[in-house]
């Protein structure tokens, strides 16, 4: 499990966990609670091109359906094929086993959040 | 914009924040959504019980000499047939022959009735009672905030009611008590209804009574049901056990623009009893030849088809969802949805439209799930 004060954020409730031109990206433990147990997780194919912004995947509960943003522009270097097998892994380890994809990026949006303003935005 | 309608809290609110409980606005309830996880509050209620707290529930009581009589005019139902402590799902209609709610009436006494409204349409239901009274020696009174409601349901519900402290005087025992039948008691020396009905497609009761009594209601319950493997449970699950057991819901399956016959409704209309009630003439008129009617479809995979997305046969579209869920109990994706009637017949193979993908789907039998007896 990564820790959740080192890595960054964006407003669409995902985290990015950079290691040089790769971010691994999940979505947060507050986004995993409003979704509620997670049933399907659609990832986009290895290799795909990503732009910022876009619906790359969706994270479906038994309530509801999520969107998977792509958080920056890049290709899909990596896609999490356990948690499209038990996609329970997104609640149970959100930021551990739970992660979805990782993206090889060209560059990061510079209005990426931190912890304490993520953890700001979310009321906690 | 106007200013956000305050929010009402339920009686039990501090109970579930103790519990941790995620909450949702539900007709302007928090009401608890979950408290752990929607599967494992879904699988307890089918496999042993589960606690629901339903106090945003709307609880009108109707009473005079003309109770009976009125009733059997405000709704589409004969309710002056049942017995004391019976049980009856009804419908108040439209004039127009629409479904304006969905309730559920227990005569509490010979001139006593309890109609049990959806929250959401509390004030439609009590305006749509109050103006139809007029000409019958009744009153309508609207006791919603001073009562509360919870359930226990599932398999184990029985046995957790017997071993609950506090529960006395039962004018039926409870392994006599019919489904849709209802017993007086008293909780600590306050009245109680503990009525064998229920919205999950499990045994299971309803237990209403002051608010001021619930906590300690709850309490004993929960206190009781650890030996059964009871849990709280939440308005997610009850809404995924609900769909299985092909029970509609007000708004999503129920609406005044759908007359009962399309949603399936049409054995709830009385249209044997004497009398007018409201909704009569349009009902026996009925809806157009083509007007959708609602069926259970199943599809394969775990991508559900969602309220509101669309069915299709070739390229039409020819009808749409009103309610949808991966079934946690089955495996497999259930929705139900109103169709052209051509394309109603169990088997028929249509499509749903999941965000841009075509899923098969297959017209089935309705209810989804029947618990063993």
């Amino acid at each position: 499990m990564s820790d959740k004060t080192t890595l960054k954020y964006t407003p669409e409730h995902e985290w990015l966990d950079i290691d040089g031109d790769v971010a691994t990206v999940g979505i947060t433990d507050y986004a995993a609670e409003k979704l509620g147990d997670v049933v399907f997780v659609e990832l986009p194919a290895v290799d795909s091109d990503l732009a910022s912004g876009t619906v790359v995947g969706e994270i479906e509960s038994t309530k509801s359906v999520g969107e998977l943003f792509a958080p920056v522009n890049g290709s899909v270097a990596e896609a999490n094929s356990a948690v499209v097998d038990d996609p329970s892994l997104v609640n149970s380890d959100p930021f551990g086993d739970g992660w979805l994809i990782k993206v090889r990026f060209t560059e990061l949006p510079e209005n990426l959040l931190s912890w304490d303003e993520y953890s700001a935005l979310v009321g906690e | 914009m106007s200013d956000p309608v305050p929010e009402r809290t339920s009686p039990l609110h501090a109970v579930h924040t103790e519990l941790s409980a995620s909450f949702t606005d539900f007709a302007g309830w928090q009401m608890p959504v979950r408290y752990t996880s929607d599967l494992a509050e879904h699988a307890a209620v089918r496999s042993a019980a589960g606690i629901f707290d339903l106090s945003h529930m709307a609880e009108i009581l109707v009473y005079g000499t003309q109770a009976g009589e009125f009733l059997d005019f405000a709704l589409a139902g004969r309710l002056s047939a049942i017995d004391v402590l019976q049980a009856k799902y009804s419908l108040l209609l439209t004039e127009g022959g629409g479904m304006l709610d969905d309730v559920v009436v227990y005569r509490l006494g010979e001139t006593t009735f309890l109609v049990v409204a959806n929250a959401g349409n509390r004030e439609a239901a009590c305006e749509a009672l109050q103006s139809r009274a007029a000409t019958f020696d009744v009153t309508v009174d609207d006791q919603s905030d001073d009562y509360a409601l919870i359930a226990v349901q599932g398999p184990r519900s029985r046995a957790i009611l017997e071993a609950t402290t506090g529960i006395s005087e039962l004018s039926v025992p409870l392994d006599e008590l019919k489904y849709y039948r209802a017993a007086d008691a008293f909780f600590n020396g306050v009245p109680m209804v503990v009525a064998r009905t229920g919205y999950t497609g499990e045994d299971g009761f309803e237990l209403y009574l002051r608010t001021d009594a619930a906590v300690p209601l709850w309490r004993a319950l929960s206190e009781a049901g650890e030996a059964h493997g009871l849990v709280p449970a939440g308005l997610a699950s009850r809404d995924t056990l609900r769909l299985e057991a092909g029970m509609p819901l007000y708004g999503h399956e129920l609406s005044t623009e759908t007359f009962p016959v399309q949603a399936g409704l049409g054995r709830v209309v009385a249209l044997t009893k004497e009398g007018d009630f409201v909704g009569r003439s349009a009902v026996e008129a009925g809806p157009a030849a083509d007007a959708r009617v609602l069926v259970g479809l199943v599809s394969e995979g775990r991508r559900a088809g969602r309220a509101g997305y669309a069915l299709v046969s070739g390229d039409t579209e020819v009808g749409i969802v009103t309610s949808g869920a991966l079934s946690p109990t089955l495996g497999h994706p259930i929705m139900m949805a109103y169709v052209d009637p051509a394309l109603s017949e169990v088997g028929t193979e249509l499509a749903v439209d999941v965000r841009g993908t075509r899923i098969p789907a297959t017209v089935t039998t309705l209810p989804f799930y029947r618990r063993e007896k």
